[in-house]
């Protein structure tokens, strides 16, 4: 690499003054010519059978163009797509729309096209649906036991698939143990909330035969695949484009019945077809996030050296699988070993069906569940054996020379120094002092508590397959145009691949347009999830930068007919070695590639050239965050009082854009551990359907976080970066949850479910010590 | 269903006066977006807890998810797009972009109205202050940590904007 003079550099993004003039484009703000409203009606039963449908009257609704349901138009729709290898999977057929019968709350049964939104939903409420109710399961564990109804009658019981792992001799591990710590542990079920719902907009040209296809998506160029398919239309006539998307975190990362469903209504109808998801559609039937139940066994020694762990889990998928849900679970079991070394580690879990909305790729994806796992038994174990939890994480840690690491779930870690961050979080945090602070507010009956998460995570997705798309090209006038397969949607890619490009040109930023979300301009990609995007398409496009720089070097020594070696680069230039002046700037070869005039044999026209990089390994981020709490007798509320957060996802481009995703990460845990959750009823009935009941944290909720970084570069790619978008999520829910736990252990309590509600807190308290907890009895 | 009685509004947006007949169940945000054609506002929740589609009705903030277009009758409204002046960005968009205040964007718009209404009453808030006045804003994006330091920002900046105007309106007069 070149000096840098933009990578590094906290440079300010060159995507926002549209989206701050209120000039950014998202699905719902495009409008076609003609084009109508599409209305879903949803199944308000989470088991039923469709005995019939009478449209009739939602017919004859003034403005209304036409309805659909299931059974007419599941011989012209494919199945919604699942992406899996276990063998043991079994996969329901998903239609579009529901055919015969339903199987969630919130299931597309019917949709009416209108001439206007308004008209759209009126008609929903004049469809008559009759319905024979099933019994219904929506608890994962219920949906195991013997005589649990069962949703999919191809199969004799609710298990969707099941993976068994083990690594290592854990019979000698738990025989050699000195303590068997042993907890169950809750990864509620969550909801994304995306700011921007989910919304799609279709549009056929029937003389062209092109289908196009805006939505809010993460992964155009996968949906275009999934849509040719599902539309038995050739993938040449699909065109998907993402335009602004406002927010995804995993849930716009699928193939949704909407996009299927539009794409061939905008065919039939020939007419642009729009539809935009309300909140509570969101929350029913977008996919959710978590949702496991487990039990964990950790085999300690004495000193707390960690021999074994064991974790039973049971993954509740929901009724049907989307896009990547049996995928989302095994990478808990994968990342179980979390920053430990922990010579044997068995997995045995169970994915089951209910009747619920599909959980799948919800930010972080499997991970945060195995960070929870590991780094709640480290404060369990620590407790039980009365150690300091900093002392049993050290203990364990594998050290910067030890490194690649590998782990005993079959993982390489490509480079950490664990104890390093470790470290750097206790000084800021004034660790010593805190414990001191601690043990003077206990003695006057408060209830301060520190907690510590010593997270790693599994990064750029990745090795076999998931390669990802860039090019550069350099235009007759100068100025240049990257290509990009990923897809951000708020991560800000548009100005830190800028900046890898313009220090490897040499050219300044405002030279440099990058492009992303459409497949008719974009010829490939695979989008944006997994903290990809900079990882891998960040280095397709650096490795593009450097072919056209080499193509350029071949170019400027035959026009200058000098030996390549002859010649230097700088800021854009190459001129020849020991004559500055004659020289030519990438712009002037970039002229004379694209007039082809004067090209030497074998080299083709235009400065340009394009890359597809697949990385030989994933990479892992890593960090320690410390959270520090009160816990407020009275009201069960907890106050944050100081959250500590040291991150190392390697190199950084732009570190004001890390700091973003860091802290917005971080948020995202915290919701998680304090106030998210998405309730079902016994009957499958949603309770948190809207904004009202799903509590997404607020600005008055939190407290002002301290970051920083430690720099351990990755050897996977040639830039060194990590990627950074999960890493808060990943790393701040254990934190908390350790910190509100410990606050409570004067009280004997060792563990609390998430989410930490302050009613939660305050009978827990009352019934562990109501004198002391503030209750009266 | 009857044909509804539509209803003449005439609602100033911006500067502008826009006078349409419209269902008396349109929501000011549907008036917005789908007749006047301004699509800065948005909606994420219809239930006024996101704050999305935060504009300014008569200088107070609203969520035009919840207000119907004939209340807003006779109302001057605000939106995102009567903040900057032309390409010259308003103080507290332009601390947005300075601070990382924003990364997918869309809860974007309402958060600058929600801040520009504190500094309309408070020019100089305190943490807490912003954190409560936004508090009706949701962004699932930034944690909230670079909004709040962007209408820090954009307070300072723009007490001292005042603060010139003063000195030099001070100046005119001494003359």
């Amino acid at each position: 690499m070149p000096v840098s003079k933009f990578v590094g550099a906290r440079i300010k993004r060159r995507e926002d003054p549209r989206l701050l003039r209120g000039l950014g484009q998202y699905v719902d703000d495009i409008n076609l010519p003609n084009a109508l409203h599409v209305a879903i009606l949803r199944s308000p039963y989470a088991h039923a059978r469709i005995k019939s449908i009478d449209a009739n009257d939602a017919r004859q609704h003034p403005g209304v163009v036409a309805v659909v349901t299931g059974s007419e138009i599941k011989d012209q729709i494919g199945l919604l797509p699942v992406s899996g290898g276990n063998p043991t999977l079994r996969i329901p057929k998903h239609y579009v729309l529901a055919v015969d019968k339903v199987c969630y709350a919130g299931e597309g049964v019917a949709a009416v096209v209108a001439e206007d939104r308004y008209a759209a939903r009126d008609a929903l409420d004049l469809i008559r649906v009759e319905y024979e109710s099933l019994p219904v399961v929506s608890d994962p564990e219920k949906a195991l036991a013997a005589g649990s109804p069962v949703i999919h009658s191809e199969w004799p019981d609710n298990v969707a698939f099941r993976s068994d792992l083990k690594h290592g001799n854990l019979t000698k591990a738990f025989k050699e143990a000195d303590k068997i710590v042993k907890q169950r542990l809750v990864h509620q079920r969550l909801a994304p909330i995306a700011i921007e719902a989910r919304g799609v907009l279709a549009r056929y040209l029937s003389d062209q035969k092109e289908l196009t296809v805006w939505s809010s998506t993460q992964i155009p160029h996968m949906l275009k695949g999934h849509l040719s398919q599902m539309l038995k239309l050739p993938e040449t006539q699909v065109r998907v484009i993402a335009p602004e998307v406002g927010g995804g975190f995993g849930s716009k990362l699928n193939v949704y019945a909407e996009e299927g469903l539009l794409g061939h209504l905008a065919v039939k109808l020939n007419r642009p077809v729009k539809w935009t998801e309300g909140r509570t559609e969101n929350i029913q039937a977008t996919i959710h996030g978590r949702g496991q139940v487990g039990e964990v066994e950790a085999a300690v020694k004495k000193d707390g050296t960690i021999l074994g762990l064991r974790y039973k889990v049971i993954a509740d998928i929901g009724a049907y699988h989307q896009l990547f849900t049996p995928a989302i679970p095994p990478f808990t079991g994968l990342m179980l070993s979390g920053c430990y070394k922990i010579p044997a580690i068995s997995i045995e879990l169970t994915a089951v069906f209910t009747n619920k909305m599909s959980t799948d790729a919800y930010r972080g994806a499997g991970r945060p569940e195995a960070t929870y796992v590991i780094e709640r038994m480290i404060d369990r174990v620590a407790q039980e054996l009365r150690i300091d939890p900093v002392k049993v994480r050290k203990k364990n840690f594998p050290k910067p020379a030890e490194f690649p690491f590998e782990t005993a779930t079959g993982l390489a870690y490509d480079s950490g120094n664990y104890e390093l961050a470790l470290n750097k979080a206790l000084k800021i945090a004034g660790y010593e002092k805190l414990r001191r602070d601690q043990r003077k507010l206990r003695s006057q009956g408060r209830y301060l508590g520190i907690g510590l998460s010593t997270y790693v995570e599994i990064c750029a997705m990745g090795p076999k397959g998931m390669w990802e798309y860039g090019s550069v090209r350099v235009e007759a006038t100068g100025k240049v145009t990257v290509l990009s397969g990923a897809s951000p949607h708020g991560q800000g890619q548009k100005t830190s691949f800028a900046q890898i490009v313009a220090d490897q040109l040499g050219i300044g930023l405002d030279d440099i347009t990058v492009i992303h979300g459409d497949t008719a301009s974009v010829p490939k990609g695979i989008g944006t999830f997994g903290s990809r995007a900079t990882a891998v398409g960040g280095i397709a496009i650096y490795q593009s930068a450097e072919k056209v720089k080499e193509k350029a070097r071949e170019l400027a020594s035959h026009l200058l007919e000098v030996d390549p070696d002859d010649l230097n680069f700088s800021e854009g230039r190459f001129s020849v070695k020991g004559v500055p002046k004659k020289g030519l700037t990438i712009q002037q070869i970039a002229q004379q590639a694209r007039a082809a005039k004067n090209l030497p044999k074998k080299i083709d026209p235009e400065l340009s050239a394009e890359s597809m990089f697949e990385p030989s390994n994933f990479t892992f981020p890593f960090g320690t965050h410390i959270c520090v709490v009160e816990v407020e007798p009275e009201t069960g509320q907890i106050e944050i009082k100081k959250y500590v957060a040291v991150d190392d996802c390697g190199k950084v481009i732009n570190p004001l854009l890390v700091d973003g995703q860091i802290q917005g990460g971080i948020v995202q845990g915290l919701g998680q551990a304090m106030f998210e959750e998405v309730i079902y009823d016994e009957n499958g009935q949603l309770l948190t359907g809207s904004l009202m009941d799903y509590a997404v944290p607020r600005a008055a909720d939190l407290p002002r976080l301290n970051l920083t970084r430690t720099e351990t570069p990755t050897p996977v790619n040639p830039l060194g970066i990590k990627g950074i978008g999960e890493a808060g999520t990943i790393g701040s829910t254990p934190a908390i949850v350790n910190a509100v736990v410990d606050a409570l252990a004067p009280l004997g309590i060792t563990h609390i479910d998430m989410p930490l509600t302050p009613q939660k807190i305050w009978s827990l308290g009352q019934a562990a010590k109501p004198a002391a907890f503030g209750g009266r009895r | 269903m009857n044909a509804v009685r539509k209803k003449k509004v005439s609602i100033r947006v911006n500067g502008v006066e826009h006078t349409h007949e419209v269902e008396p169940r349109l929501l000011l945000v549907h008036f917005l977006r789908d007749i006047v054609g301004l699509t800065g506002t948005h909606i994420g929740c219809e239930t006024s807890i996101c704050g999305a589609c935060t504009v300014m009705l008569d200088n107070a903030a609203v969520k035009s998810c919840t207000v119907l277009a004939v209340q807003a009758d006779g109302a001057d409204l605000l939106t995102i797009e009567g903040m900057a002046r032309g390409e010259k960005l308003h103080p507290i968009q332009d601390a947005f972009w300075e601070c990382h205040g924003l990364q997918c964007g869309f809860c974007t718009p309402g958060m600058i109205l929600s801040a520009h209404q504190l500094l309309m009453r408070k020019p100089r808030p305190t943490e807490d202050d912003i954190r409560h006045a936004i508090d009706g804003n949701l962004c699932r994006c930034t944690g909230y940590q670079h909004i709040v330091e962007a209408i820090q920002q954009a307070a300072k900046r723009m007490m001292k904007g005042t603060g010139k105007k003063r000195s030099a309106q001070a100046a005119a007069r001494r003359q």
